[in-house]
């Protein structure tokens, strides 16, 4: 009897001390899955919807083009803008910023650099197509149309 | 009194610290974003050379499927103005490619490794002669206008590649999710993915918008 005495005094608490491990776990498992995002975006991005997607391998061989309108109308206008790293930037200077972004390549991978355009829905072709032959005078010759997975089919 | 404080053991309370974690986890979570690296991926041509004019292009005229797109988001396929769907689209272009009209030796080779749903597919169709000859000289042509929306641009760009990737997914046995998805890094798959484009290159001609 005595013996169900004893054990009836202890307190069933559930240890919590392993709590913060579990959690710290979790943490490291976002810090290490998830990118920084590098770049304040100025442009609107709503992206084109796609069903026929590649998925990029190599996420070190590509650089991004973001083309829309300014958020900001009051400062930028109202004409879609080119984007790249920061700055607002026209046609002419995107060779330069292929270029920087080759120099931070080795050389054998240089010529498969992709650029990834990500284009809001509303701009024209226009000024899609400026770029493109801005990539191919810096014979950055793949490029990704970005899109988000169209679900409806 | 002295006596019963020593008694209990020196702790640091470490109930707070989970709290102090999951602070920081909702802030990691709240400030990085999944990347996401999709889209459809295109080669340009390289630069045009200056001392060289470019290539004449001598096709005939039923090996070429037309879209064009003018700027107010209408399209012109085959000379025609199109009101259909992006689906019928995609269809019109499989019964395009997949015509075999009048097969040279090497779309003869094509027709032959094809499985038998793709050939009874391609027979049902009749083999239109005035459509092309096969998929070796099938050509898709794509021209914008400079005032095309890009959503239209891409959109027609998918209905294009997803016409090719339902004939290549039909030929190497898989569904189209299954075909998309092809790790091209591994040996086996990469070769289910050469075997399926054999012969039937995705053409794709983007013209410069004007």
């Amino acid at each position: 009897m005595s013996k169900f005495k004893k054990s009836s005094s202890t307190s069933n608490d559930i240890p919590t001390a392993a709590l913060p491990d579990i959690i710290f776990m979790l943490l490291f498992f976002f810090m290490v899955t998830t990118v920084m995002r590098e770049t304040d975006i100025l442009v609107k991005q709503q992206l084109p919807r796609a069903t026929q997607l590649t998925k990029i391998e190599r996420k070190s061989l590509v650089s991004y083009i973001y083309i829309g309108e300014p958020k900001n109308p009051n400062l930028y206008g109202t004409e879609p803008r080119i984007q790249t790293n920061d700055v607002f930037i026209e046609p002419t200077d995107i060779i330069q910023f292929v270029n920087q972004e080759k120099d931070k390549l080795s050389e054998v991978e240089r010529d498969q650099i992709t650029m990834s355009l990500k284009g809001d829905i509303e701009i024209k072709m226009g000024i899609v197509s400026d770029v493109q032959q801005q990539l191919r005078e810096a014979n950055a010759r793949k490029v990704l149309y970005s899109s988000i997975k169209r679900l409806d089919d | 009194m002295a006596r019963s404080k020593n008694r209990k053991p020196a702790e640091v309370s470490s109930g707070s610290m989970a709290d102090i974690a999951f602070l920081l986890l909702i802030f990691f979570l709240v400030t990085t974003t999944i990347a996401n690296d999709k889209g459809i991926l295109i080669s340009l041509p390289p630069k045009p050379d200056p001392n060289e004019p470019p290539p004449v292009v001598e096709k005939n005229d039923k090996n070429i499927y037309a879209i064009l797109a003018n700027s107010q988001d209408k399209l012109l396929v085959e000379s025609e103005p199109y009101e259909g769907t992006m689906e019928e689209l995609t269809e019109d272009i499989k019964k395009f490619v997949l015509n075999f009209g009048k097969p040279g030796e090497e779309g003869v080779a094509v027709y032959n490794s094809l499985p038998s749903s793709l050939k009874s597919y391609i027979n049902s169709n009749g083999r239109n002669p005035e459509s092309s000859d096969d998929p070796i000289e099938a050509v898709v042509s794509f021209k914008a206008n400079r005032g095309t929306t890009y959503e239209l641009y891409i959109s027609v760009l998918d209905a294009v590649y997803k016409a090719y990737d339902e004939i290549y997914a039909e030929r190497a046995g898989l569904t189209v999710e299954e075909w998309l998805t092809l790790d091209k890094s591994k040996d086996a798959q990469k070769e289910i993915y050469a075997q399926a484009r054999e012969g039937i290159g995705r053409n794709i001609s983007i013209a410069e918008p004007n």
